[in-house]
Parts: C-alpha cells; sequence; structure tokens
C-alpha cells in the first residue's frame, strides 16, 4: 500500500491524461506544468526515455549536438546547433546534452541520450506514473474518454498520446521463420563471415549495413527505388551521412551491393535463405544468404484507437492530424512525440517537417501545450506588445535566430498580430498551416523554408483583409543571418498593408 | 516512403500508370509518399509557391478557383503537375472533400520521374490534352 500511494496519479478522473515518457511526453509535461494544467502522465516503462533506452541499436544518436557553437549554451539561439536536449525555461532546464555528453563524438551514444533525458526529467522534477500499461480506451458520456490501464481506469476529456512509432513492421513476403527486424539483431560479432541480406534503403537498414560492415562477408540492400541521400535532397530525407559508409563501399565496389529491386520471393533453406528479386527493368536475381533482416519500416502502438475512429494513414499507422496535433476524426485525442508527423503542415517542395525527431517536436510539444491549455482550461498566454518600428528587426531577429523556425521549416512561424484597437502583439510560435489556412485578423507570420537545393530563406507570410500573401526574401545569405538592410526593406514593404505607411526605425 | 501496401493494387487500376508493370509500381509507391488530407482542407493553395504532383487514391477534392468551385476530381485524377511543370504557384486551391488520399511527389522530382517513364508521360499529356479540350469548350 505504500508503494501505491508513492507512485502519483492514482486511477481516477483527470482535466488531461499523458500517456508515454519518451522524449515527447516529458516535453509536454514540462510545458503543460508551466502553465499550471493539472495532468496525469502515464508510462508502461519503468523510467524515462522511451525508444532511446534501448535504440538506435548500434548505441550512437544521428542527430548532432555541438559542444561548441556560436551562441552560448543555455540560450535559445543555441537551440540550433543542439538537436538533442529538451526545452526548458529555467537555465538549469536547458542544454543538458552537452553536460552529459564525454566530448569523443558531437552524435550523443544511446546512452548519454537516455540519461540526457533522465537529467531533465529529475531536474525538473516531472512527475509520472510508471510501470501503467495503457490497454484499451472507450467513449463514455459522449465527451469523456475512459482509459483503461493495468493499474486501473482513467477518465478524461482529453488525452494525448506519445507512444511513438517504434514497433517495427515488415511485409508479408518476409513473413519467414528467422527473417530478423530491427530490435531484434544478434549481436554483431555473432554476424561474422556470414552473407546477409537487409530488405530497406532508409536509414534503419543503412544503420544495420553499418553496424556489420567490419563483420558481414557481403552485406545486399535492396528495395524497389533508388536511394537517396541527405546530403542531396538538404533535408531529412534520405539516408543521413553518419550511415552512408555501405554506399560508398557500393559505389567504389567494395563488396556491398546496393539493389533496386522488388523482394519477390523468401525461402528458407537448410544453409540459410535464397531471397528472389525482380529489377524494375525486369532482371530475375536469387541471392543464397545466411540472415535476412527486415527494415520496412515502424508502427505506432496506437491499440484501439482506429476502432475510437481515430483515422490513420501510411504504413506507420500515422493518425490524420490536424495543424495542432488533434485527431482530424476524434476530437479530444491529441498527439505528441514523433507520432505528430502525422500533421504534416505545407509540405512545400515535398519537404516534410522535422517533427519525426526530437529536435522539430520538443517545439510542437511547447506550441500544444499552450494550445491546449487556451482551448480546453482558458490559460491564456502573454502576448508582449511590440512597437511599430520593432516589427521589422523582430521578425528578422527570428529568421536569423530562432530556433523554432531553423528547426521546423515550412513548419512553425513566429506570429505578430496587427489588431486596430489592441495594437501590436506578439502571437508566439503557431503552425504555419494554421497561420495560412486558419483565418483571422490582420498578422504577419515570419518562417524560415527549403527547397532542396538552396540555402534557407525567410519567408514573411502577410494577412491582410483575410487574404494571404507570400513574401519571399532574396537571395538566400551564405552566413544565413537575415538583418542587414537589404532584407528590412523587403519586410517592411511586405507589411505595408498591416503597418500602412508607418516609417520603422530600421528601415529608415 | 511511407505507404501502405494496398496501393500497388490501387494504382495499377489507373490508366496513367496502366502500361507499368509491378516492379514499376512498387518502385513508384517507394519514391512517392503517401499523404490523407481531413475534409476541408487544403492541399494545394492558390498564389503559393512550392507545391507538389499528387494522385488521388481515395476520396475527392475540389477545384476552387478565387473561392469558385470549379471541378471535382476523385480517384485517379492527379493535379499539381502544371504549377510543377511551369515552376509557378498554382491557380487554384485544391480542398479536400471528406478524406482525401493521395500519392505525394515532390515538384521537383516530376521532370526526373516522368522522362525515365515515357509512357506516364505519354498518358499524362493525354489528360493535359483532355482539359485544354474542356478550356477550349468553356471559352468557345
Amino acid at each position: 500500500m505504500v508503494e501505491l500511494t508513492e507512485r502519483p496519479f492514482p486511477p481516477g478522473r483527470y482535466p488531461l491524461v499523458v500517456v508515454g515518457s519518451g522524449p515527447g511526453a516529458l516535453q509536454l509535461t514540462y510545458s503543460l506544468r508551466r502553465l499550471g494544467i493539472e495532468h496525469a502522465v502515464l508510462s508502461r516503462d519503468d523510467e524515462p526515455g522511451g525508444m532511446f533506452r534501448r535504440w538506435p541499436i548500434f548505441q550512437r544518436m544521428l542527430s548532432w549536438t555541438k559542444p561548441y557553437a556560436e551562441h552560448e549554451h543555455g540560450t535559445s539561439a543555441y537551440e540550433r546547433y543542439d538537436w538533442n536536449s529538451l526545452l526548458g525555461d529555467d537555465a538549469s532546464h536547458r542544454a543538458i546534452m552537452p553536460e552529459v555528453m564525454d566530448g569523443t563524438s558531437y552524435f550523443p551514444s544511446r546512452p548519454e541520450m537516455a540519461q540526457g533525458l533522465r537529467t531533465f526529467a529529475e531536474r525538473t522534477g516531472l512527475e509520472i506514473r510508471y510501470g501503467c500499461t495503457w490497454e484499451s480506451t472507450r467513449r463514455e458520456g459522449g465527451d469523456q474518454f475512459v482509459l483503461t490501464t493495468s493499474d486501473g481506469a482513467y477518465r478524461t476529456g482529453i488525452v494525448v498520446f506519445a507512444v511513438g512509432i517504434a514497433e517495427p513492421w515488415k511485409p508479408q513476403v518476409l513473413d519467414v521463420e528467422g527473417v530478423q527486424q530491427y530490435g531484434e539483431l544478434h549481436p554483431a560479432e555473432s554476424y561474422a563471415g556470414r552473407r546477409i541480406f537487409i530488405v530497406g534503403k532508409q536509414n534503419s537498414g543503412f544503420e544495420i549495413a553499418t553496424g556489420l560492415l567490419p563483420w558481414a562477408r557481403q552485406i545486399v540492400l535492396a528495395s524497389p527505388s533508388r536511394t537517396k541521400l541527405s546530403v542531396d535532397t538538404r533535408t531529412l530525407v534520405g539516408v543521413r551521412a553518419r550511415y552512408v559508409q555501405p554506399y560508398e563501399d557500393w559505389a567504389l565496389a567494395g563488396g556491398v551491393v546496393i539493389l533496386d529491386a522488388s523482394i519477390e520471393h523468401v525461402e528458407r533453406t537448410q544453409r540459410g535463405y535464397v531471397v528472389s528479386t525482380q529489377s524494375v527493368e525486369g532482371r530475375s536475381m536469387k541471392f543464397e544468404v545466411d540472415d535476412v533482416i527486415a527494415a520496412t519500416g515502424f508502427v505506432s502502438p496506437l491499440q484501439d484507437l482506429p476502432e475510437l475512429g481515430v483515422a490513420t494513414f501510411g504504413q506507420s499507422r500515422i493518425p490524420t492530424q490536424t495543424p495542432f496535433w488533434e485527431s482530424a476524426t476524434v476530437p479530444g485525442v491529441y498527439f505528441a512525440g514523433t507520432i505528430m508527423q502525422g500533421a504534416q503542415g505545407l509540405r512545400k517542395f515535398g519537404i516534410p517537417s522535422n517533427s519525426g525527431a526530437v529536435q522539430g517536436y520538443r517545439y510542437n510539444a511547447r506550441v500544444l501545450a499552450r494550445h491546449i491549455a487556451a482551448t480546453h482550461f482558458g490559460v491564456t498566454p502573454a502576448r508582449p506588445r511590440i512597437g511599430p518600428d520593432e516589427v521589422v528587426p523582430f521578425l528578422l531577429a527570428e529568421a536569423s535566430l530562432g530556433p523554432e523556425l531553423w528547426h521546423q521549416r515550412s513548419y512553425l512561424c513566429r506570429v505578430i498580430a496587427f489588431d486596430p484597437d489592441a495594437g501590436i502583439s506578439d502571437e508566439g510560435i503557431q503552425p504555419l498551416a494554421h497561420f495560412v489556412d486558419g483565418g483571422g485578423g490582420d498578422a504577419a507570420a515570419v518562417t524560415l523554408e527549403a527547397n532542396g537545393k538552396d540555402n534557407p530563406y525567410p519567408v514573411v507570410y502577410v494577412r491582410s483583409g483575410g487574404a494571404v500573401r507570400e513574401n519571399t526574401l532574396t537571395p538566400p545569405h551564405p552566413m544565413l543571418d537575415y538583418r542587414g538592410a537589404e532584407y528590412e526593406a523587403q519586410v517592411a514593404a511586405a507589411l505595408n498593408p498591416v503597418l500602412g505607411r508607418a516609417p520603422t526605425r530600421s528601415a529608415q | 516512403m511511407d505507404v501502405r501496401d494496398d496501393v500497388v493494387d490501387i494504382l495499377a487500376g489507373f490508366s496513367l500508370f496502366a502500361d507499368l508493370t509491378t516492379p514499376e509500381l512498387e518502385s513508384l509507391v517507394e519514391a512517392f509518399g503517401e499523404e490523407t488530407f481531413p475534409n476541408g482542407d487544403r492541399v494545394l493553395r492558390q498564389g503559393l509557391t512550392g507545391s507538389n504532383f499528387y494522385v488521388i487514391l481515395d476520396g475527392s477534392a475540389t477545384l476552387r478557383v478565387d473561392g469558385v468551385d470549379r471541378a471535382t476530381l476523385r480517384a485517379g485524377d492527379y493535379f499539381g503537375e502544371i504549377s510543377c511543370l511551369l515552376g509557378v504557384p498554382p491557380t487554384a486551391d485544391i480542398v479536400a472533400h471528406e478524406q482525401l488520399r493521395c500519392l505525394m511527389l515532390p515538384g521537383a522530382e516530376l521532370e526526373r520521374f516522368l522522362v525515365s517513364h515515357p509512357r506516364v508521360m505519354y498518358r499524362l499529356l493525354q489528360g493535359e490534352a483532355r482539359k485544354l479540350r474542356t478550356t477550349t469548350r468553356w471559352l468557345s
């Protein structure tokens, strides 16, 4: 009984329930607490960290934290260089990752990442009910949800699921005894001298190939379409540079085989497997190998949410969401963490948001906390006033230094409202899709955008009389600093419809 | 890309891809991404840069010009090609009507895709010819 009373959030009724204890849930509960929003947090795990308690399987992150950068640790501008720390309001809550890294790599090890998340949870005093497994969900009385858990029932009107997308998935053709999946691999040395066939040519496939390069006799990587590299796409789409070594091995004919082909059949034999493939040119091939590894994607453990009416899309079964990460089909159900990539934003030039990664969804979580606080709890965030002369430099400083804009291009924006009665105010960070499509009074939003070939460039969206006009600032700056007179004049011109002809100090 | 395994079968029934083999369809599906839009969401936005090429898998969409509904698009239809081919912002909104499920190819990749799949390019050209004929009838 003593143990039960010491655990927070016993079963019962709560205004809001968060499920999960990975970085997405940690960031959200932190942000909600700072806004004074009462809520319960439940997790089936026994400590914070989510997937980073185990993965990446080769024990090093592919997102960096630079110990030395142009800006001091703890400043918001430094966050652009630190992709792994969660966000804090107090100095001791910020930039925790560089503190816990040993300095041998600017990619944290998996244990360092887990330590960083534990440290954040401890320092910020987050309360989470660990060892409490969410089992099922049902509606009660129209607008209430009942979450059945291993500890009992939780009743709430608002629930946020931050349960990740980390359950390996494989297609039926790979449903053959002994085919391994991400997370099921044996120790790397056990692959010594073996021929390995990896299905899937995205980061997880290349991570496995990179880890097994020193051990395998032969590695074949296969999937139907050609490999994309992040250094070519200039986005997180494609294989990251950390895992490109097998690609170079193939390019230099070192022994790795990279094949653009469909997997037709996999047969288990006494000695291993025979994998039959067919290329788009119609060429059939058979590979005799010792191991077949499926690196074919992950799904989200949504349990019975689809039966509740939560619509999903794609092989990962990601929920379809509004710009504020609410289920598009079941109001009151929100998502945090990597599942937030289901709110796709504008996807300009086909480039997705970074909501699938910590450096993206940590900002989403802060925006979501403000949104939930305002719409469900009547807690309106502060909207600082801005003088007319301050608007242009404010927007350009955001474009040059604002970490939300740098990590969530064409996705999050900084909004300034121009109200004829209340004056000019900083409305904070918002989803760009909401600004562009959501309507409202006269306002301006600045974001950074990328087109896959040039340096990122700022875009100022101006809403005047209900119509939104896009203003791209040119040219992209080689040092990525947009605070010069060249850009000030462009922003001042763009703001004319909402600022009138009032001269701005910086534009003079 | 994150695409469900039923997509190859759906695409095989579309005239745009009628000449492709199953491995070609599988390659295409992996190159495109799947997107779903709730009812009322804008997929293309009139006047905004950076649009993409979409093929409707499921559901329907409204083509809206200056706030006026002009046409309805359904499974097998595609949109965004004019904006991608000319490198200009779309001249219409495309708005999801009910839940809309699409395949999406980034605009910058459309040229390479069409050049490497000439039969798809020919069928797309036929589609453009039909649109031009319809427009000519409107104008005459």
